[in-house]
């Protein structure tokens, strides 16, 4: 949690000091309860992620919250096809703030194998997207790395002011990036 | 205080009359709404995303009181393309396609195309035992695994918890298996045409036989839990009724008009893959209601299990044979191993390309960029899949890619009976019935 | 059939550079009898309870051991009928749309693969229509199965279905525009960028036909 270890020492027990970003983003991350939005083959990696073996009960998340309103996490978990995506929005908007997402699987991070007619590429076309996990189907121990790398961004977010000035400086480096194809990569 | 219009929670006139959204906490004011109206009939929306609804699935369902007056299937949420898709790839390519479309069976989509495209090619007979004993364990294996979802999400649904959990802890086994000789838990791409991708790897035989006798063990938890339970029998005994005449008709196959008391299941009845050298029943119930067709299920498991026992039997006595056809402008040239570098490229073959064979080179290189030519024609190609009759029709026109590729799939056909199931019952038997129908949307919607 | 890859290639995707490569399809002609296995008694029995068989049946194709039946599509009901009452076809396992632009006259073929269970047969039907005029009867009174098939068709071919109870699209949006599994419906793919290069939707792609 970042404790200010040199002043803790020299007072007596009973004390623990931090910050309310820490201590907010602390209590966020391990009770993130996940929305279900499991829609094809990584829907059911996603259920034995949630199964006996590779438990996410261990971090307080077995319980899949059938109403996005109760939920903070929704795990887009299966390819989004064109007539799916007002749903996925709706139940998106549904959801009530803090909340976070992750693209579990290629074709919910960029349409996957399916480049076609019927499925959206890349579910950030639809919902903003925290995490992005590849893979096809990712094995559940990949769905339990993405969802602690997200504990790790939510422990460290900044509230109030400072999380207004980070959304600006993160919104003026999108605009003013290079896009990918001019980057210098192995192809060109 | 602003008026907050929450835009999914107001009622709005539309076409088909005054729609409303129940957002929670309202139950009254709908109420009198409805109240005022004089409409006794309601037009509920079980939507696509549910937890009940196993999958993508809309139900439009006419409620008059708890009863249901009508109910309609709205499917295509998960429609991904994947049969045109396949024409603008190989022949091979379309293996890893097919494959996602049933997600719970992916081998016997596989073997579906496959054996298709071997009755295309000709060479049904050229097939190596091995071969297809291979792809008779593997999908005896994904019958078990498929069930256990089965069984584990109807309970679900049903709110039964437990068996869930040890439903899934019996499906790891087998994805272990699976990921073992074809290196994935799901979605392998392990059948090609011609044969299977890659043989077995050492100690994988020994590593089977225990696992089966842990599943033959481990199976009896899920019946201590469900099969005698009073709460189970009184919401699964004479729901979902759909009897002969209505499964033929709508061309319903699998457990669901196993449950009806006929005998139909196209591993004995126009077998395909040997399967007429190998000894197994086919469990049938006659109450033709979701607890017979659960009764099924639960026996199929027992008797995939024979069959894969017989199956390594087989194996142990095929040892050496190759797994890919000898054609070799059709089979599939890399032996694939994890090699010095890691990548899976088997040195031997590396050599044999490199060094020694140039018709090995040239056939590598054909088949890889190019793929195999299939003579023109049609075919269907139909195998018993965990829900039902999977049938593939390929229509090829001469070339290197397929030039239609459909597949009837089981759950299209069995969900069309929804209607028939739940017309004149309450909405928790709509579930019950889903459930027992297994519907798969990766297949219905493909 | 042509098509133009990223290379420039067209015809027959001989990248040799001599083009002498053609390859054309060729598809199966009528077979002539005797048709072998159960095909014969399928065939004898229809004749026998369909006097008008060979008015409605335009040909008749065994190839790899399956029996396909080309039927007029006015005569595609009472064919039907007499399939199911007659000859113990109960069970219509499946209707399937393929498109065949080069065939001018009868581009879309509509396909019904049929069971009979007490027999344990299999054969097809295969009704062949233009796309000014792509009307084909419905088979829902004959087995209700074909209900949400021929709905399916219809979504990804085009081919209406006359007398259906509903016909309306079932995979797409309701308010989709064209119908997808045609060959002139293109594969709809978007670019893919990687850092440094595009590479083009796989329609667009180098082909090896």
């Amino acid at each position: 949690m970042g404790l200010n270890m040199g002043l803790e020492e020299k007072l007596p027990s009973g004390f623990l000091l931090t910050t309310v970003e820490k201590l907010a983003g602390y209590m966020r991350k391990n009770s993130l309860w996940p929305a279900t939005f499991g829609l094809a083959c990584c829907a059911i990696e996603m259920m034995a992620a949630g199964a006996g073996r590779y438990d996410l009960a261990r971090f307080g998340m077995e319980v899949f919250r059938a109403s996005p309103r109760q939920a903070d996490l929704m795990i887009v978990a299966g390819r989004v096809s064109n007539k799916m995506a007002p749903v996925l929005r709706q139940i998106y908007d549904q959801m009530a703030a803090p909340k976070w997402s992750i693209a579990m699987g290629a074709c919910a991070s960029s349409g996957g194998m399916f480049n076609n007619y019927a499925i959206v590429q890349g579910v950030d076309h639809v919902i903003p997207v925290d995490i992005y996990l590849p893979g096809c189907p990712p094995r559940p121990e990949m769905l339990m790395d993405a969802i602690l790398k997200l504990h790790e961004q939510i422990g460290n977010e900044k509230l109030g002011a400072n999380r207004e000035k980070i959304i600006r400086e993160v919104e003026a480096a999108a605009l003013a990036a290079k896009p990918t194809h001019q980057l210098k990569g192995l192809l060109a | 205080m602003t008026t907050f219009i929450d835009p999914y929670a107001s009622s709005q006139e539309t076409t088909e009359g005054r729609v409303y959204s129940v957002t929670g906490g309202d139950w009254d004011s709908l109420v009198t709404e409805i109240g005022a109206t004089k409409e006794e009939r309601v037009v509920v929306n079980m939507g696509p995303q549910h937890p009940s609804t196993h999958g993508v699935l809309r139900l439009i369902l006419e409620l008059e009181g708890e009863t249901i007056t009508e109910a309609r299937c709205g499917i295509g949420y998960l429609h991904t393309g994947i049969e045109k898709n396949t024409e603008y790839r190989n022949w091979t390519q379309g293996v890893t396609f097919v494959t996602r479309m049933d997600y719970l069976s992916p081998i016997f989509n596989e073997t579906a195309y496959c054996l298709g495209v071997e009755k295309l090619l000709g060479i049904t007979k050229d097939i190596t035992e091995r071969a297809t004993v291979l792809r008779v364990m593997m999908m005896e294996f994904n019958r078990i695994s498929s069930h256990m979802v089965a069984l584990g999400t109807g309970a679900l649904e049903l709110g039964a918890l437990s068996p869930m959990i040890f439903a899934f802890r019996e499906r790891e086994k087998v994805l272990d298996i699976f990921e073992l000789v074809s290196g994935l838990r799901m979605n392998m791409a392990y059948v090609r045409p011609g044969g299977v991708a890659q043989d077995l790897p050492e100690g994988a035989l020994s590593k089977i036989k225990q696992t089966v006798k842990d599943l033959r063990h481990n199976f009896k938890d899920n019946e201590k839990l469900l099969v005698g339970n009073s709460i189970w029998i009184k919401r699964t005994q004479g729901i979902g009724y759909l009897d002969l005449a209505g499964c033929t008709t709508l061309g319903v196959t699998g457990p669901v008009l196993r449950s009806t008391g006929l005998a139909w299941d196209l591993r004995k009845a126009q077998p395909y893959c040997g399967y007429e050298d190998y000894k197994f029943d086919i469990p049938t119930t006659d109450t033709c209601d979701v607890y017979g067709r659960f009764l099924i299920r639960m026996q199929e498991l027992e008797q995939s299990l024979r069959i894969i026992e017989q199956c390594v039997v087989k194996l142990e006595k095929l040892e050496g044979q190759p797994v890919m056809v000898a054609d070799k402008k059709i089979a599939w040239p890399s032996q694939l191993s994890v090699g010095a570098d890691g990548m899976g490229n088997s040195l031997n073959h590396i050599r044999e390309i490199m060094g020694e064979s140039m018709e090995a080179l040239i056939h590598h290189f054909k088949l890889v960029t190019e793929g195999f030519r299939v003579p023109a024609g049609q075919v269907y190609t139909a195998i018993e899949s965990p829900r039902g009759e999977l049938g593939v029709n390929l229509v090829s026109d001469g070339g290197t890619r397929p030039y239609r590729v459909h597949f009837r799939d089981p759950s299209f056909n069995n969900l069309q009976s929804t209607s028939a199931m739940c017309e004149g019952g309450q909405i928790s038997d709509v579930v019950a019935a889903v459930a027992s129908i297994d519907p798969v949307m990766g297949g219905v919607d493909r | 059939m042509s098509e133009k890859g990223m290379f420039g290639v067209s015809g027959s995707g001989d990248t040799s550079g001599f083009s002498g490569l053609v390859n054309s399809a060729v598809l199966t002609g009528s077979t002539q009898r005797p048709f072998g296995a159960y095909f014969d008694q399928v065939a004898d029995d229809l004749e026998r309870a369909y006097p008008l068989f060979s008015d409605a049946i335009e040909k008749v194709v065994v190839d790899r051991g399956e029996l396909t039946l080309f039927v007029k599509r006015d005569r595609l009901f009472d064919v039907a009928k007499i399939l199911r009452n007659e000859l113990r076809f109960e069970m219509c396992v499946g209707v399937n749309g393929v498109h065949y632009p080069n065939e001018s006259g009868r581009e879309l073929h509509a396909i019904y693969s049929l069971l009979s269970i007490t027999r344990n047969q299999r054969i097809r039907l295969e009704v062949c229509v233009s796309d000014n005029d792509p009307h084909i009867p419905s088979l829902v009174e004959v087995w209700a199965g074909t209900n949400w098939h021929e709905r399916e068709t219809y979504d990804m071919f085009g081919i209406i279905f006359d007398n259906h109870p509903g016909l309306t699209r079932i995979m797409m949006p309701d308010d989709w525009p064209g119908h997808p599994q045609r060959k002139d419906y293109p594969l709809g793919g978007i670019e893919i960028e990687y850092k440094g290069a595009t590479i083009p939707a796989p329609s667009e792609r180098r082909s090896y036909r």
